[in-house]
């Protein structure tokens, strides 16, 4: 039996907490301040690789964009690496942490700046085509839940062993298409929360 | 240490969609979630230093001029993980109504006052033992609009990472014997009477500082089960 702490919905007013500085106004009067945590520029000074941004909607089962979502994301440095062991050697891109949060505003929009990751170790020895770990919270979410964002640029999607598992007509739920903003690629991530065109979710 | 994720331990949360809940009718997955295996990249989380807190974050009666009104109180407890093993260097964030029930949060019309000397949130990283502290004050019970007469229950929202991505917990802490539980569909969203208590926080007598603040204790199970030597077989 489990014993393990149930979660419940972030709500509504998270903003001033965990993304204070982000998209989200939650205090227009600037009565107010608190220091965030983390936020959604994860660039580094010493970040090696492809500095990119990523940008989506966070839409509901009516089309309507979500203003009060939060999306975390996790991922490898340009080199493969995720900056999970603590106590490392100094190494090329020691300051990046891979982590990455942002309020949705408004019009439901996050975005994040960020390296483009390398590929990591997969199962049965393979490697996984580079890819982030997206964590979705909201009002009206009482748990997470978690997608992943592979790049349109990548021939190694092809033979990616978790997009395999993923039918063909939903897999391109999990593809951000890339767009050039003068000389910085953009990569366009929508997340569907509920109905036609549904975003791929993982029970994990 | 090696830890595994059995996704049994899931089955103490609430379903996606909880319909007492309204706003979860239309923000929860109409479609089976698709199974896949742990790979690194699940079974790794974001490390944070303790340069990621600063003193005083833990105190949210100090970040202001003077003093929030209300009754002070400190909420502490440890993080674990589900063979009981303490979590430690892993960051804590919560976030509250004001004791008038009121959020600092722009979106919040709820008419009870903000307290110029309470924002409401505050941080911690647990140390060697898991442990975590904060000093606050208790926040006000409100209405909000999924019924008719709705309102929540006092409570603190909480923010855990724990040892990998699968381990991220967001939470609500609950106090006591509050009156407003069996009418709060987020509460009960959670199945289960005994996971439902395991959100609620106990009176601790034993850390109650005497003419100062009440106490509560909070101890919060995160996902990780040590590795048997069978699952190793299979690798
Ligand atoms: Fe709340």
């Amino acid at each position: 039996m489990s014993e393990i702490t149930p979660s419940q919905t972030v709500g509504p007013f998270f903003a001033y907490g965990l993304a204070p500085k982000g998209r989200c106004q939650w205090d227009p009067n600037g009565s107010y301040s608190w220091k965030e945590t983390v936020g959604d520029n994860l660039i580094t000074p010493d970040a090696t690789g492809q500095k990119i941004r990523i940008e989506g909607r966070v839409i509901d089962g009516d089309g309507k964009p979500i203003n009060d979502a939060m999306i975390e994301i996790w991922q490898a440095d340009s080199q493969g690496r995720y900056a999970h062991a603590r106590g490392e050697q100094p190494r090329p891109n020691a300051k990046f942490t891979g982590f990455g949060r942002s309020a949705t505003d408004k019009d439901g929009v996050y975005s994040f700046d960020t390296v483009k990751p390398g590929a990591v170790a997969g199962p049965n020895g393979a490697r996984q085509a580079p890819h982030i770990v997206v964590c979705i919270f909201s009002r009206g979410m009482l748990r997470q839940i978690y997608t992943r964002l592979y790049f349109s640029d990548e021939a190694a999607n092809a033979s990616d062993q978790i997009l395999a598992l993923v039918s063909g007509d939903r897999r391109s739920t999990l593809i951000a298409h890339k767009e050039m903003r003068g000389a910085l690629p953009v990569y366009r991530f929508d997340i569907r929360v509920q109905g036609d065109n549904e975003t791929v979710f993982f029970d994990i | 240490m090696s830890l595994i994720y059995p996704k049994e331990s899931l089955s103490a949360y609430p379903a996606h969609l909880s319909p007492g809940y309204r706003s979860t009718v239309k923000r929860s997955p109409s479609k089976p979630l698709m199974i896949v295996p742990h790979t690194l990249s699940e079974l790794t989380g974001p490390a944070f230093g303790h340069d990621a807190v600063q003193d005083g974050d833990a105190d949210l009666t100090k970040q202001h001029k003077g003093e929030p009104l209300g009754e002070r109180i400190i909420v502490h407890g440890h993080v674990f993980d589900e063979d009981k093993r303490p979590i430690p260097d892993t960051l804590v964030e919560i976030w509250q109504a004001n004791a008038c029930g009121r959020y600092v949060h722009n979106v919040d019309q709820h008419p009870a006052p903000l307290d110029p000397n309470f924002t409401g949130a505050g941080r911690t990283i647990t140390d060697k033992k898991g442990y975590y502290k904060f000093i606050t004050v208790k926040p006000g019970a409100y209405p909000w609009g999924n019924h008719h007469n709705a309102w929540r229950p006092n409570h603190i929202h909480f923010s855990v990472f724990g040892q990998s991505f699968l381990t991220r917990l967001v939470t609500q802490m609950y106090f006591p014997g509050d009156y407003l539980f069996p009418y709060d569909p987020i509460f009960n969203s959670v199945p289960d009477e005994k996971a439902r208590a395991r959100m609620i926080s106990s009176f601790d007598l034993e850390n109650t500082i005497p003419d100062w603040a009440l106490c509560f204790r909070f101890d919060i199970v995160l996902r990780g089960r040590e590795q048997t030597p069978l699952d190793t077989d299979k690798h």
